[in-house]
């Protein structure tokens, strides 16, 4: 218990300090994810209106499909982004392996599923009345499917947070795609999966503090925005 | 030329036929109710000629294009038509930003959509509530938002889905005003469909009757409510007396009908043995306590069996051998002394009866 009290008190302390190599953890930590969070929304809230407006057949399946993988590790995330990316790989040729570049584009392929299909699920809630409405005044498929997002909004931002959570909470895809070096691709997580190993709980729980402080702000401001 | 022209249109849904080989053309600023029973398929027409949905078979034009053509006519078409669902739904935005989407969406300034929606706020009488929650408005005001929001974007045709069902009766008044102006003053051409058949009485230069998917009639007013071309339409249009009969004589365009014994006499082409229904409607039957001499040559005498108020008018069941229902002034039934028990003398005219044949 005292570990855990003196952690917190570390955890004001580092945050009060503005201690560099902690501040420069957490950054990378919000921009990876922050990032990797934008651009799995920028394809999810498309490609989710066009799966949702649009009959065809299978479509149930992939909802299915796409739920199923909700549950997918993310160490077999990092298993597939490491085999395509190595020097190896099929994707080899780009060079970026153990870069923060390859840790955005492998935490948007674990988020992607989750995304997609909370979004699907906030659009199937607006009533058919409202999607018809629009249509009837004139909008055109766009037009449609922004006024029913924005109907969705609750939803659609509650998917997104649950997408950021996932993806700054995750540790195995940071490990295998960005290998923690330091002052490079060392996040939260990896950080308190090494700091612990050695022995540095005290420091590993003050990160998990600025861990969960981050995302409270960061569902502060997806929370003001929900209310907009 | 027709500004709507529906050909042989069909409809399915799930395997269920819901609108069976409707013909029917429009013209421009013309206004035609749509009637018919629950279930009858007026919701499914609306919703095929509102582009919301594409048929099974068949054509609509719109001014002459065929718009059961996919793609980028379709949306063109759609911006020149507006569609009020029955139950008002309002996007949970403000009443303002409500009104304004359909001008947004066809890319108008900014300028321009403040006006217009401030004068129509004001021609539905919810300027004050501009800037409130649409969600948070009364059935009857969300309603009319809903009715604003169509008409703003000053469409060729206007869709109507039963727009005064589940209003309180002020409501529905200041609705009905709202479609009198935009029918009279804008001229825009309307399709409306209401189970109310007296609304499309009131407000309809044509009335549509739709049951079981097939249009049954479309004439005017007189033509539906009067004349209506078979049982369906009768029942539904509240004709009150259909008796069953056989034509039993005919000279000069008069008819004999024998109904289980009882005669009526009746305006008709029909000839002896064919097998009709007289149709009259309950308040073209005169009541006096006497035989009187009158022109009119049918004349019966019964016992009241019920008399039913409904506001001024009183609804009275007479046995005479038929079952007669006659409607008259709730004065005229107090001074008739109109009782059960009571003898009666119902009598009508022959021009009063309208004839249609049985199937």
């Amino acid at each position: 218990m005292t570990e855990i009290w003196s952690g917190f008190v570390r955890a004001i302390e580092l945050i009060i300090s503005l201690d560099p190599e902690v501040m420069e953890i957490a950054g990378k930590s919000l921009m990876i994810s922050v990032t990797s969070t934008l651009l799995a929304s920028l394809i999810c809230l498309p490609l989710a209106s066009l799966i949702h407006f649009n009959r065809f057949v299978g479509k149930r399946l992939l909802i299915n499909f796409i739920q199923t993988l909700y549950s997918l590790p993310t160490v077999v995330v990092g298993l597939f982004v490491f085999v395509f990316f190595s020097r190896a790989g099929p994707l080899g040729g780009l060079d970026i392996m153990f870069t923060p570049t390859l840790m955005v584009i492998g935490q948007v392929f674990l988020i992607l599923p989750i995304l997609l299909g909370l979004i699907i699920s906030a659009l199937g809630g607006v009533d058919r009345p409202l999607i018809d409405t629009a249509f009837s005044l004139g909008a055109s498929s766009f037009q449609a499917a922004v006024i029913i997002l924005r109907e969705a909004r609750y939803a659609v931002v509650a998917a997104i947070i649950m997408g950021f959570s996932r993806a700054i909470s995750e540790v195995g895809l940071a490990i295998m795609v960005g290998g923690n070096i330091k002052g490079f691709t060392r996040v939260l997580t990896t950080a308190i999966s090494l700091e612990t190993s050695k022995g540095e709980l005290e420091l590993s729980i003050a990160l998990g503090i600025i861990l969960l402080a981050i995302a409270l702000i960061v569902n502060l401001a997806l929370n003001r925005l929900q209310q907009r | 030329m027709s500004l709507i022209e529906i050909k042989n249109l069909c409809h399915r849904y799930s395997g269920q036929e819901v609108l069976k080989n409707i013909d029917m053309e429009l013209k421009k600023g013309e206004l035609l109710a749509l009637i018919g029973p629950t279930g009858a398929g007026k919701t499914t027409l609306l919703r095929l000629i509102g582009l919301l949905e594409t048929p099974t078979s068949g054509r609509i034009y719109f001014d002459g294009i065929d718009v059961t053509a996919s793609g980028r006519v379709r949306l063109e078409i759609r911006r020149r038509l507006a569609f009020v669902l029955q139950k008002p739904v309002v996007f949970n935005l403000s009443v303002y930003d409500n009104i304004a989407c359909g001008l947004r969406w066809r890319g108008q300034r900014r300028g321009d959509i403040k006006e217009k929606v401030s004068r129509i706020l004001e021609v539905i009488g919810l300027s004050a509530t501009g800037n409130r929650n649409a969600r948070t408005l009364s059935g009857g005001e969300a309603q009319r938002v809903a009715i604003a929001r169509a008409i703003i974007v000053e469409p060729q045709i206007l869709l109507l889905d039963e727009p005064t069902a589940n209003l309180d009766p002020i409501s529905v008044a200041k609705i009905e005003e709202l479609i009198s102006i935009i029918s009279r003053q804008y001229k825009t051409t309307i399709v409306m469909a209401t189970h109310d058949m007296s609304q499309g009485q009131r407000l309809a230069d044509r009335i549509g009757v739709l049951v079981d998917g097939s249009m049954v009639q479309v004439g005017d007013s007189r033509q539906v409510f009067s004349f209506p071309r078979n049982r369906q339409v009768a029942e539904f249009v509240g004709i009150g007396n259909i008796i069953d009969g056989v034509i039993a004589a005919s000279k000069a365009g008069v008819v004999t009908i024998n109904s289980g014994g009882t005669v009526i006499e009746a305006i008709s082409d029909y000839g002896v043995g064919e097998a009709v229904s007289a149709c009259i409607r309950p308040e073209d039957i005169i009541l006096s306590l006497s035989k009187t001499k009158s022109s009119a040559r049918n004349s019966f005498t019964g016992q009241v069996k019920e008399v039913v108020l409904a506001g001024s008018l009183a609804r009275v069941e007479i046995d005479c051998g038929l079952r007669l229902v006659a409607l008259v002034t709730k004065k005229s039934a107090d001074e008739l002394k109109l009782k059960s028990g009571h003898r009666v003398c119902a009598s009508f005219k022959a021009s009063g009866v309208h004839v249609i044949k049985r199937n």
